[in-house]
């Protein structure tokens, strides 16, 4: 099965559908996904600045507005300077294809 | 249920899987369940200098709903049995 339970207790990096980046603790998730985030951060993302964190606190994310759910490495995560790191945001999932 | 048992031969094996927000994810299967969601685990993104966003990911869970393609090796898929399999499930009295 796969499923999130692995990640229980991880950081984890969850991309919504409208191409949001949230990094927090996973506390709990269900068959639907939708998920509980402890100490959860946004990432925002900009092409012509560094990322910006933005602190959200405890979050329930509905699983039909998740399109992916990363385990961090937090190790890696600690040498990666995001201040520096500049990016376009990305693209929300489109559901109407021509 | 066919193509969940498809997947699960080819848990082990390389995958891309192209997401419908254009990222496209490349890892090795991990598991699917019933909604054809896909663990990956080694994940490369494609187009790395574009997608920094998820850099210090090893391992992921990609929601079902958002997979466009999942793209894989020729030699994976025996693509006359499967032909075979979907006509026989299509064939089926419900």
């Amino acid at each position: 099965m796969a499923n999130l339970q692995d990640y229980i207790d991880q950081h984890i990096s969850v991309i919504t559908n409208d191409g949001r980046v949230i990094i927090g603790v996973l506390k709990g998730y269900d068959q639907a996904t939708n998920i509980i985030l402890e100490h959860s951060v946004e990432r925002i993302f900009r092409p012509t600045e560094g990322v910006e964190s933005s602190e959200l606190g405890l979050h329930i994310i509905r699983g039909d507005n998740i399109a992916v759910v990363g385990q961090i490495d937090v190790e890696e995560d600690e040498n990666i300077d995001w201040s520096l790191v500049q990016a376009n945001p990305i693209l929300p999932v489109n559901y109407n294809i021509k | 249920m066919l193509f969940y048992s498809f997947f699960n031969t080819l848990i082990g094996h390389s995958v891309t899987v192209e997401l419908k927000n254009d990222l496209t994810i490349s890892g090795k299967l991990v598991s699917v369940d019933q909604f054809l969601n896909i663990k990956l685990n080694d994940i490369k993104v494609l187009d790395q200098q574009k997608y920094p966003h998820m850099d210090s990911v090893k391992s992921c869970f990609i929601r079902g709903s958002v997979v466009r393609y999942v793209s894989l090796s020729k030699d994976l898929v025996d693509t006359a049995l499967l032909q075979d399999a979907t006509r026989r499930e299509a064939q089926q009295p419900k």
